[in-house]
């Protein structure tokens, strides 16, 4: 490839990559600032079951389920009119959805028009990412030389994680720009207003480019499909390189995708009970290390073939997922450690509960300690009091444990290690999807039929772990207490590990599918599908 | 390696039959009588993971039966 064409087709890959970045960004700092959106839009406390389902709605259905159907709806419009104009439509989409929510005033000021309000943006965010990758990924394959396609198409790979850590920065800079105060009574809403300038941009330099060639030649040879859906979905010839999609790679690569990423991070707070800021440091730390991979897997995908480097990071990522998270869990556990003794403290006090608006007390007892190596636990408990009573619920004493378990540096770069792992994992079986997913449907129905197994594998078998793996996670130690209490021995050895059967259960039968049904021989997609169209012609259309 | 396909496929309507059972009848089913924070999970079980997985498998298995996925070489 000439000098000339290989600054072109940086400036493509630079061009969709940015855009792709920043609506993954937009789309993570909703979920980033989860819980300061939740005390804005959907207070809790009594009689407000209503936001609290809006809130869970907000959460899951747009993030999980609706992406499918922007996959849908967006993928069929670019194989109707085109991939440049649909992924300029996302990009809009995207940025006015989340430029919006951050104008939105809180539910004190409007009441519940806010939260409506936010759970429609929610959705139309969902939407546009659903219709974005798929069109990204198709714009760029379209433009590569076909044996470069996986190390082209790396470069979009890399956007998730990358909106990821930028949007995890972009708070943290913020959060240490302002006072604790200022952030929750205005600077919350900077990382969404913020949003418009790189929209904008990203705009700006998306709109001077060109149609993807080999779309426009299908148009002008009248060969572009008139409807896209039903010969996806309606044509069994088709569906069943979907399904195979689906179950031989997305599903597989969606949970390994998001055991590695938002799992670690969840599991780490919430199991180990380490504070947030020392968790974003880890995670930050652990993504920008194993970033680069994507491009490694992605480029060796071209040299020895795509199909056994993500059957081989999902095998992997099977066969140490519980090792891994053992070792993570005993690093911070301070049964482990040695406690100096004479650092240990106890304090009883009453505190107003802000929370009742009866105007009520709570009994707070906190406990610390300090470890030699450096680690210090507290714990706060909190008994709710009803005139002088402890306050009941179902026959049981309301009390509220929180513990934290501040690390010293060495268990964190500890723990970077175990997640930098897990992201390896992540590039394997995430760098090389692009081009596969590409490679395995024609032009004219491409947008369409790729766009939805990668939402149905990563917005819904993946989005929806960390949910799923908690709650499996919760209902081991709840099986355990019971079995305390009523004096028998545990239920489940190491509960905090019952959480890894979805991805390990997930991911195995995509491997055993993926290993027997893909037949591994890459740029080849069914010739009766791809009509006058051979992959070849990528070089021609770039001059090559 | 055709005919493991074919006999794969069976494994993969009956892991789309179990899949039916364990989502609905151990999971959901319980936690709906639970009430409560439960009715999330169960929500997520019946509506979204059930007809995913089991409608999924239970197509790619009929395929793989039919001999869709057979090698032509």
């Amino acid at each position: 490839m000439s000098q000339s064409k290989k600054n072109s087709m940086f400036s493509i890959i630079g061009a969709s990559s940015v855009g792709t970045m920043i609506e993954w960004y937009d789309f993570y700092i909703f979920g980033s600032l989860a819980t300061v959106i939740a005390s804005k839009f959907f207070p809790a406390g009594p009689g407000n079951e209503t936001l609290s389902f809006l809130s869970t709605l907000a959460t899951f259905a747009a993030g999980f389920v609706v992406r499918p159907f922007g996959a849908l709806f967006f993928g069929r419009l670019g194989d109707l009119i085109g991939r440049k104009y649909t992924f300029m439509v996302t990009l809009l989409l995207m940025g006015g959805a989340t430029f919006a929510i951050g104008c939105i005033p809180s539910y004190e000021t409007i009441g519940m028009l806010a939260p409506i309000l936010v759970l429609l943006l929610r959705l139309l965010q969902g939407l546009a990412l659903g219709g974005e990758y798929g069109g990204a990924a198709t714009y760029v394959a379209e433009h590569s030389p076909v044996n470069q396609r996986g190390y082209m198409t790396s470069w979009i790979q890399i956007t998730a994680t990358a909106g990821l850590i930028v949007s995890l920065i972009v708070i943290a800079v913020t959060k240490l720009s302002l006072s604790k105060e200022d952030f929750d009574a205005y600077g919350w809403r900077i990382p969404f207003l913020a949003s418009i300038f790189m929209v904008g941009i990203s705009y700006i330099i998306r709109r001077n480019m060109h149609e993807s060639p080999l779309f426009s030649k299908a148009k002008a040879a009248g060969k572009t499909s008139t409807n896209p859906l039903k010969e996806s979905f309606g044509n069994k010839l088709n569906f069943k390189y979907v399904l195979l999609a689906l179950l031989g790679v997305t599903m597989g690569q969606g949970v390994v995708w998001y055991t590695g990423q938002f799992y670690a991070m969840s599991f780490i707070e919430k199991i180990m009970n380490v504070p947030k800021e020392q968790v974003d440091s880890v995670m930050i730390w652990a993504l920008c290390l194993g970033t680069p991979f994507f491009v490694v897997f992605g480029w060796l995908s071209d040299k020895i073939g795509r199909k056994w480097i993500m059957m081989g990071g999902m095998l992997i990522a099977i066969l140490s997922y519980r090792t891994i998270y053992t070792n993570m869990y005993e690093t911070v556990n301070i049964k482990n450690k040695t406690e100096i003794v004479d650092k240990a403290t106890a304090v009883a006090e009453l505190k107003e509960n802000a929370k009742n608006k009866n105007g009520g007390v709570d009994s707070v007892y906190t406990k610390t300690k300090a470890f030699v190596d450096g680690t210090t636990y507290k714990e706060v408990k909190t008994v709710t009091l009803n005139n002088g009573s402890v306050e009941q619920k179902d026959g049981k004493p309301l009390v509220d444990t929180k513990k934290t378990v501040t690390i010293n540096s060495s268990d964190k770069w500890t723990l970077i290690l175990f997640v930098f792992i897990q992201m390896i994992f992540v590039t394997m079986v995430y760098g090389p999807v692009a081009a596969f997913l590409v490679e395995m449907f024609p032009i004219k129905i491409r947008y369409t039929s790729m766009s939805l197994p990668y939402h149905i594998g990563n917005g819904i078998f993946g989005g929806l772990l960390p949910a799923i793996a908690t709650f499996l996670v919760t209902n081991a130690t709840k099986a355990n207490t019971v079995a305390a209490e009523a004096g028998l021995a545990k239920v489940i050895d190491k509960p905090y590990l019952e959480g890894l059967w979805y991805p390990i259960i997930l991911a195995g039968i995509c491997f055993v599918i993926g290993t027997i049904y893909l037949d591994g021989k890459d740029n080849k997609v069914d010739d009766e599908l791809v009509g006058d169209f051979k992959n070849e012609e990528v070089d021609l259309a770039i001059g090559k | 390696m055709n005919a493991l396909k074919r006999v794969l496929g069976v494994l993969w309507i009956m892991i789309g039959a179990y899949a039916v059972y364990y989502l609905i009848v151990n999971q959901a089913i319980s936690l709906w009588n639970k009430g409560g924070e439960n009715i999330i999970p169960a929500v997520i079980y019946t509506l979204i993971l059930c007809p995913m997985i089991a409608g999924a498998l239970g197509t790619f298995g009929l395929y793989s039966l039919q001999g869709e996925f057979d090698s032509k070489d």
